[in-house]
C-alpha cells in the first residue's frame, strides 16, 4: 500500500475534498481496527500522548459517545465540551473558541455546530487536526464512511451497488456525505422522498431522483432511511408523520414487494412508524446495528491516519494484545 | 472670485449628450462652462485634466452609513470620505440605523453630520414606518422637510400590502420615492445564499429567487394602482429585471437599481464558505448576471448602486450562517465596472457615467448628475487606463469586507470635487 503520513491532509472535513483513493484508504484502515471492539482488552497505545478536543456545539448522544470510544481505545487524552455550560453557550464565538483551543496546544478537534462550514472554518485558523462530526446541513463524514463500509461488508463491492437515500435530503448532512463518497466510489445513488424535502439541483451531485418510494424499492439494492425531524412537521415541509409512514415510510409490506432482498441502513436514532417500520429496523434487512459498531472502528481509522499513522501499520493493532 | 478651470481632458455628460476634448469652468461653487478652449482668466486654479475623463460626479441611491448606532462599522464622516474616494459626489444614507432615522431629528442629524464629513454629500433616506417595524407610517411631510429625499425600510420588505400602497400613495404628496427591498419575507425566510445547487451542495440554506419575483411584482403592481414612485433597490434576477421591463414600457413610475456584485459575481462563489459573499439579495446564477448586465443596459434599470453595508471584520469572521449580510462598494464600484463592462463591451463609457449619476439623480431627485451650467460642481476625474490592484486596506471606509479583495482593475477616480471644492485626491497626482 502506498499511503503516506499524508494521506488524508491536516483535515477531514467532509468526503467532498476526499478523491475515491483516499476514501478507500479509510475504509481499509478501519478493518484491523472493528476486531478491538470485539476484545477483552479494547485498546491499542496508537494514540497516546495525543490531546483531543470533542467540541459539540450542538447536542449528540451517539456520534460523540462513538468518537469518545475510538479515542479511547487509541488511547488519546480527551475533553468533551458541549454547548450548554461552556463559554460556548455565552456568546463566544467559533474563532475565539478555537484561538483559545490553539493556545492549549490540542492535536486534534472533533467538531460538531449548526452552521454549515463550521469545521472548515475552524480548520483553516487552527494548527490542530480537525475533524467534522456535522456542520450544519453540509456534511458528516464518518457517518458517511461508516455507511459505505457496512454497505462494502455487506455486499463486498460498492461499483455499481445501487444504493437509494429515503426521507429528509434537505436537512440531511448525511445524505450529502453519503452521496460525495458513494459517487467517487462508483456506486449509483438516488434519493427519494418527498419534493418539500429533495433539495433544488440534488441530480447534479450525481443522484438520481424517486418521486414514490416503491419505485426506489424496485430500484436499489440497498435504503438508508433518514430520520425525519419532528421540526419538519411544524414547519410545513410535510402535513403529517402519519401521512408520511403512509407515503414513504419503511414497512415490511413494501420492502416485500421488493425485487431482490433490500439492505436497510439508518444513521439514527430512529423514528419508529414514521420513516421506518419496527418489524423493519428489528427485521432480517436490518444492519443498523451493524453500522454502530463500524462507526467506532472507522473513527479510530480516521483519527489514526490524521495523526499521521501509516495505513499498513493499522495492521500492527491486531496483534497487539494489550498491556 | 473662487474660479476653478479643469483644463483639457474628456468632458463627458451623457444627460447632456456633451463627449468633447475641453475644459470645465467652475465659479462659486457651479458649473460655468463646458467647452473647448475656455480661458483661464478670472480662474483662481487650474487642474490639468489631460488623458483624464471629466464626468459629473457619482450619485449613490443607497448606502449605509452605519451611524447613529453601528459606528464601529462606519461612521457618517468615514463613509462619506470613502465615497468621494470612490468618485461619489453624493450618496444616499439608508435609515436603518439604530436608532432608526424615522424622525425629523434624526434625518436633520444625518443631514448635518453629512455636511460636516468633507467627503461626498449624504442626502437621508427616512423610514417608511417607524422604527422600520412595517407598522405606523413615518411623517412624510416632516422627515422630507428635514431633508429625507426618500423613504425606505432599507433591507426590510414592507410586508404588509396595505401599509405599502399607503406609503406609496402618501409619498406622492411630497413627490419622494419609496425605495423597496422587494422580496417575499416568508418565502426568504432565513435563507442565506441563493437556492440552487450550490446551496444543496454546501447544505447552507437556499434564498429562492422567486420570493424576489413576487417581492418586485406587488409592489409594482402597487406602483401602478396608485401613481406613486417606486425605486426597486438591487435587483438581483432576471425575473424580476423583466418584470421591471415590462412594467416601464406599460408608462409604470419605477425605477431600478443594481450593484456592482450582484453584476459581477455568482452563487459559485460561495464555495469555501467566504463570508465576504454573503450579501443579501445573494448572489446568484451566471444567467441572472447577464440579464442583469443586459438590463443596465438597456436602461431597465438606471443606476448602479453600491449598497455599501460596511461589517466590522470580527462580524464577518464567524461560520457562515452567524456572520452578517453585505459588502463594502463605494471605493470600487467605478474600477469595477469599467474594467468588466465597458472593457466587456457591455456598455459604452458614457452609459457607464450614466448610469453612476444621471440615472441615480433622476430617480431620486437629486441635484446632480450634469454638467450643466448652473448646476452644483460635483465633478469626478478619472484616469482611465490606470492599473491598480483592490487592496482593501487602503480604504477610507472602516470596514474591509469586499468581495472584490485583490481584484486587478482598470481606471482610478483621482479626484472628486463637490460643490466645486476637492473632496478627495488620490495621493501623488496633481
Amino acid at each position: 500500500m502506498s499511503g503516506t503520513a499524508a494521506a488524508l491532509g491536516k483535515d477531514l472535513t467532509g468526503l467532498e475534498p476526499l478523491s475515491a483513493d483516499q476514501i478507500r484508504v479509510i475504509l481499509d484502515t478501519a478493518e484491523p481496527f472493528k476486531e478491538i471492539t470485539g476484545r477483552r482488552v479494547k485498546k491499542v497505545p496508537m494514540l497516546r500522548g495525543k490531546t483531543i478536543v470533542n467540541l459539540f456545539f450542538e447536542a449528540s448522544t451517539r456520534t460523540r459517545i462513538s468518537f469518545e470510544f475510538a479515542e479511547k481505545r487509541l488511547s488519546a487524552d480527551t475533553v468533551n465540551v458541549g454547548a450548554v455550560g461552556s463559554s460556548v453557550s455565552k456568546g463566544e464565538t467559533l474563532v475565539d473558541t478555537a484561538r483559545n483551543l490553539e493556545a492549549m496546544s490540542i492535536d486534534m478537534v472533533v467538531v460538531r455546530h449548526w452552521s454549515a462550514g463550521a469545521a472548515a472554518f475552524l480548520a483553516a485558523r487552527i494548527p490542530s487536526n480537525v475533524i467534522n462530526a456535522g456542520d450544519g446541513a453540509h456534511e458528516h463524514p464518518t457517518q458517511g464512511l461508516l455507511d459505505i463500509l457496512t454497505l462494502r461488508d455487506h455486499f463486498g463491492r460498492l461499483e455499481g451497488l445501487r444504493v437509494c437515500i429515503v426521507g429528509d435530503v434537505l436537512h440531511s448532512r448525511v445524505a450529502r456525505s453519503n452521496i460525495y463518497g458513494l459517487v467517487k466510489l462508483g456506486a449509483r445513488v438516488a434519493v427519494c422522498g418527498p419534493r418539500t424535502l429533495l433539495p433544488a439541483g440534488i441530480e447534479e451531485m450525481g443522484a438520481r431522483v424517486f418521486g414514490r418510494v416503491e419505485e426506489a424499492v424496485e430500484w436499489a439494492d440497498a435504503l438508508n432511511v433518514l430520520r425525519l425531524q419532528l421540526e419538519r412537521m411544524q414547519d410545513g415541509f410535510v402535513p403529517s408523520l402519519r401521512e408520511y409512514n403512509r407515503v414513504f415510510g419503511i414497512t415490511r409490506e413494501r420492502l416485500e414487494r421488493a425485487p431482490g432482498r433490500l439492505l436497510i441502513l439508518h444513521p439514527g436514532p430512529m423514528n419508529r412508524g414514521v420513516e421506518i417500520d419496527s418489524d423493519v429496523a428489528d427485521g432480517p434487512h436490518s444492519v443498523i446495528l451493524r453500522q454502530v459498531t463500524n462507526g467506532v472502528a472507522v473513527r479510530m481509522a480516521v483519527l489514526y491516519l490524521l495523526a499521521g499513522g501509516a495505513p499498513h501499520l493499522a495492521e500492527a493493532a491486531r496483534d497487539w494484545t494489550g498491556a | 472670485m473662487s474660479g476653478v478651470l479643469i483644463r483639457g481632458g474628456r468632458v463627458v455628460d451623457a444627460a447632456a449628450g456633451t463627449d468633447l476634448e475641453g475644459d470645465v469652468l467652475v465659479e462659486r461653487g457651479r458649473i460655468a462652462a463646458v467647452g473647448a478652449g475656455l480661458g483661464a482668466e478670472g480662474a483662481e486654479a487650474v487642474i490639468d485634466a489631460a488623458g483624464l475623463v471629466v464626468a459629473p460626479g457619482f450619485v449613490d441611491p443607497h448606502a449605509h452609513l452605519c451611524e447613529p448606532g453601528w459606528e464601529r462599522r462606519e461612521t457618517i464622516r468615514s463613509g462619506a470620505r470613502a465615497a468621494a474616494a470612490g468618485g461619489y459626489a453624493a450618496v444616499c444614507s439608508m435609515p436603518d440605523t439604530d436608532p432608526a432615522v424615522d424622525d425629523p431629528a434624526s434625518v436633520g442629524f444625518v443631514a448635518a453630520e453629512g455636511r460636516r464629513a468633507g467627503g461626498a454629500r449624504v442626502f437621508p433616506a427616512a423610514a417608511v414606518s417607524v422604527g422600520r417595524k412595517g407598522e405606523r407610517l413615518t411623517e412624510f411631510g416632516e422627515v422630507a422637510a428635514a431633508g429625507a429625499v426618500a423613504v425606505t425600510d432599507a433591507g426590510r420588505t414592507v410586508k404588509s400590502s396595505t401599509l405599502m400602497r399607503i406609503a406609496l400613495e402618501y409619498a406622492r404628496s411630497f413627490d419622494i420615492p419609496v425605495l423597496a427591498h422587494c422580496e417575499d419575507a416568508d418565502l426568504a425566510r432565513n435563507g442565506v445564499m441563493h437556492e440552487g445547487v450550490v446551496s444543496t451542495r454546501l447544505g447552507l440554506r437556499g434564498r429562492p429567487a422567486v420570493a424576489e419575483e413576487i417581492g418586485v411584482a406587488r409592489d409594482l403592481a402597487l406602483a401602478e394602482a396608485t401613481g406613486g414612485r417606486l425605486h426597486v433597490q438591487r435587483v438581483s434576477t432576471a425575473a424580476a429585471a423583466d418584470l421591471i421591463r415590462r412594467a416601464r414600457r406599460r408608462g409604470v413610475r419605477v425605477t431600478a437599481e443594481v450593484t456592482p456584485h450582484h453584476l459581477l459575481l455568482t452563487h459559485e462563489r460561495l464555495d469555501g464558505y467566504g463570508t465576504e459573499y454573503k450579501v443579501n439579495p445573494p448572489l446568484r446564477t451566471g444567467a441572472d448576471a447577464e440579464a442583469l448586465r443586459a438590463a443596465l443596459a438597456d436602461g431597465t434599470i438606471c443606476c448602479v448602486a453600491t449598497d455599501h453595508a460596511p461589517r466590522h471584520y470580527d462580524e464577518k469572521e464567524q461560520a457562515f450562517d452567524d456572520a452578517p449580510f453585505g459588502a463594502v462598494g463605494l471605493e470600487t464600484a467605478f474600477a469595477l465596472l469599467h474594467t468588466r463592462l465597458v472593457a466587456g463591451g457591455v456598455l459604452t463609457l458614457p452609459e457607464l457615467l450614466e448610469r453612476m449619476s444621471a440615472g441615480p439623480a433622476r430617480a431620486l431627485g437629486l441635484p446632480g448628475g450634469t454638467l450643466e451650467p448652473g448646476r452644483p460642481a460635483d465633478l469626478v476625474l478619472i484616469d482611465p487606463g490606470m492599473e491598480w490592484t483592490v487592496d482593501a486596506a487602503d480604504f477610507l471606509s472602516r470596514s474591509r469586507n469586499t468581495p472584490f479583495r485583490g481584484e486587478k482593475v482598470t481606471g482610478r477616480v483621482v479626484r472628486t470635487l463637490v460643490g466645486g471644492k476637492t473632496a478627495w485626491k488620490l495621493a501623488g497626482r496633481q
